[in-house]
């Protein structure tokens, strides 16, 4: 490589919580796995010393699969009218909690598409709904606070505000796909930007609302675009200290337009959208995120298997349940994993499992 | 290890039982590197299971069924032809062909068939039966494993799988297979192959109800048989798959299969190959693996029955294509090989796949 500096003064920088994006690049291209792997679990240790590995009980419900942004990468969504699209009515969202509290759960992640004819109310009239019940309502990331504060005419702090009064708890940190806005315009030219996502985190930790914050990389992004994906996460969480984990997964490209674009394809032998990539950019995230309590494992896009040993690459979190899960799944990609499967995972690699309740959010 | 000591049977238990995962990985990575380089194997080869019909019932295996069964199958020659025929259309090399233990085929049609590819096929090379098998036309014939061993050479066969090793142990194979040939027979066979002049590969089945010392003394008498014979190519361990078995436990994690592999490497140092099955344990871990001593990710396959009518998660077919991106995402060279790891094709850095 042309670099002047080795990978190793990268992984010392990193090790120290100063890495730049150069640095991070340059792990993600040229450490080796071992290597990225270890320095990962030094920085695990010490922000875990006691060896927990934690999940949740919960329920991904997805409202509506209408969506207007309409994602290269997404094979979640459909068209307002086209078959296949759908709008959960007030009772299936009933029963589905209704599910989750017999099934022992303590959190709904809420997400669905930027309907076209909804505005702030509709999700005002969902989270109250939510709210019903007792349980815990983790929900609506930055796309569709902007959205509902757009179509609204409303602010994005007085959306959050009514949002918050209505019941919302925190934040899932969706729709951060890469944090860089030329890659977003190949893969989501109409989602906000990376600053607007920024800036809807930036109030949510303002007004007292914790929130995750993820990743989804594999597609056509760069080794740089990652690690300044990381860099942005580890400057904003400097600035406001409100995210509680980060989540990277992997684009599942079934079904997608993405997948058919040749750009995807020659991107592939240098990408980072599989198994090994996956605990590299895992092990480069807890590196650079150590001011980042928690780095979660993604079993819904790379299995239990290789989710497990992501728990010697920086991973702490195991993730939820689910319980359902329809976005990763339109995609072909369908694990399955009930709570006794993660208790035994968690133990069979040596740690020791915990349910979380509240406080730290998920997904 | 490092000191150039052989690794005791104390030292593999250890490291079965350890979970510093980065120092067993580099350990298993040094000594393949040390054999292979960077270069990762695979095969375009097709399985053919000619029937399922089988006199024993192995509780760990979902395949088997009884002649009278609804599900119970024996292919005719022609079945067979078609699909060494795709094989052929699809640049294989190799026919793996293994089956159950049939309770009325005469020994002559394994010799027909073997002897009809071998004449309309030659330029596959076919891998075909067990050690359980081979016993089992010793018993149907009355013939010696010599003669046995013999005549199916003399027909066409080319080198025999390592399947049916399972657990040496009698204590584990009396609870997962009592009806199978013991672990000492299964020894004695390939010895009697190897002495024949006939390569084969050696399996170990884990993930059942076996323990850490008994797949420690499996290895143990896998390295002291090869010592003697250096007639095994590759060791292949394999994930124990439970659904549709008679054995209640879970599917195997990924810890446990990367150790079985990364173990495997470090103990069997006469072994130059160790394969990971990716149907067994699923593309993503056969990836992972090539950092844990791993330096071939068996093939194509096309079409498979055994682990899949035990609930195995993985596809039934990898593209040529496909494993070598496989590969080369992990940092290594492809190289498509023969039975007989000879170099068919190799994809330096840039080679379009």
């Amino acid at each position: 490589m042309t670099s002047s500096r080795s990978w190793r003064e990268a992984l010392d920088a990193a090790a120290e919580g100063r890495a730049t994006v150069e640095d991070g690049a340059l792990l993600l291209r040229e450490a080796p796995l071992f290597d990225l792997g270890r320095a990962a679990d030094v920085v695990r240790r010490r922000l875990h010393p006691d060896g927990v590995v934690t999940y949740i009980v919960d329920r991904n419900i997805n409202y509506t699969n209408v969506c207007s942004c309409q994602c290269t990468f997404c094979a979640f969504f459909r068209e307002k009218g086209a078959p296949g699209a759908y709008v959960l009515s007030d009772a299936e969202l009933s029963q589905k909690i209704e599910e989750t509290l017999d099934a022992g759960g303590t959190q709904v992640l809420l997400q669905g598409g930027l309907h076209p004819d909804w505005g702030l109310a509709d999700a005002v009239r969902l989270a109250k709904a939510v709210k019903r019940h007792p349980i815990r309502l983790h929900g609506f990331s930055p796309p569709e606070i902007w959205h509902f504060a757009d179509r609204s005419g409303v602010s994005i702090a007085e959306t959050i505000s009514r949002l918050k009064e209505s019941g919302l708890d925190s934040l899932p940190g969706g729709g951060a796909e890469i944090l860089d806005d030329s890659v977003r315009g190949l893969i989501s030219p109409r989602k906000i930007s990376w600053q607007q996502w920024a800036e809807v985190m930036r109030e949510a930790h303002r007004q007292g609302l914790p929130t995750s914050a993820t990743m989804m990389f594999g597609s056509i992004e760069a080794p740089e675009h990652i690690a300044s994906h990381l860099i942005r996460i580890r400057e904003l969480q400097d600035e406001t200290g409100g995210f509680t984990s980060f989540i990277p997964w992997t684009f599942q490209a079934g079904n997608t337009l993405l997948s058919r674009d040749p750009r995807f394809g020659e991107s592939q032998p240098s990408g980072f959208g599989h198994a090994v990539g996956y605990l590299r950019v895992l092990a480069v995230s807890r590196l650079i995120l150590q001011n980042v309590r928690t780095v979660q494992v993604s079993w819904v896009t790379m299995g239990a298997k290789v989710a497990q040993l992501g728990l010697f690459f920086g991973g702490n979190d195991y993730g939820s349940t689910m319980m359902e899960e329809n976005v990763v799944a339109s995609a072909g990609v369908s694990f399955r994993m009930s709570e006794e499967e993660i208790v035994a995972t968690i133990r069979d690699a040596g740690f020791h499992p915990r349910r979380r309740e509240e406080h730290r959010c998920s997904t | 290890m490092t000191a150039g000591e052989r690794v005791s049977e104390e030292d593999a238990l250890a490291l079965f039982r350890t979970r510093d995962i980065h120092a067993v990985g580099e350990i298993a990575d040094i000594a393949n590197r040390r054999r292979n380089g960077d270069r990762v194997y695979f095969i375009v080869n097709r399985h053919i299971n000619p029937t399922n019909i089988c006199v024993n019932r192995c509780r760990f295996c979902a395949f088997s069924k009884s002649k009278e069964e609804p599900l119970a199958y024996t292919m005719t020659m022609d079945e067979i032809l078609v699909r060494a025929e795709e094989a052929r259309s699809q640049n294989a090399t190799e026919l793996h062909i293994v089956g159950g233990l049939h309770p009325d085929l005469p020994f002559d049609f394994y010799l027909r068939m073997l002897k009809t590819l071998r004449e309309r096929f030659p330029e596959l090379h076919i891998q075909a039966f067990t050690a359980v098998e081979i016993d089992h036309f010793s018993r149907i014939t009355g013939l010696s494993l010599g003669e046995v061993i013999r005549q199916l050479k003399e027909v066409g066969l080319g080198s025999l799988p390592g399947g049916g090793a399972e657990i040496f142990a009698p204590e584990i194979r009396n609870l997962i297979c009592s009806e199978k040939i013991s672990g000492d027979r299964w020894l004695e066979i390939m010895e009697e192959v190897h002495g024949a002049g006939l390569r084969s590969n050696a399996t170990m089945l884990y993930g059942h109800v076996e323990t850490l010392e008994s797949r420690v003394d499996h290895m143990r008498r896998l390295r002291e048989l090869q010592d003697r014979t250096g007639g095994f190519q590759s060791f292949i361990p394999l994930a124990f798959h439970p659904k549709n078995t008679e054995i209640a436990k879970g599917y195997t994690t990924g810890i446990e299969d990367l150790l079985s592999l990364a173990v495997g490497r470090i103990f069997l140092d006469n072994f130059r190959h160790v394969k990971s099955f990716w149907i067994m344990v699923g593309p993503k871990v056969a990836q992972v693996s090539l950092h844990f001593g791993v330096n071939d990710i068996d093939g194509t396959v096309v079409e498979e029955k055994i682990t899949h009518a035990a609930g195995a998660r993985a596809g039934q077919e990898m593209t040529v294509p496909e494993l070598v991106t496989m590969i080369r995402q992990a940092g290594r060279i492809p190289v498509e090989r023969d039975t007989l790891y000879n170099v068919v094709r190799e994809w330096p850095e840039g080679a379009m796949a």
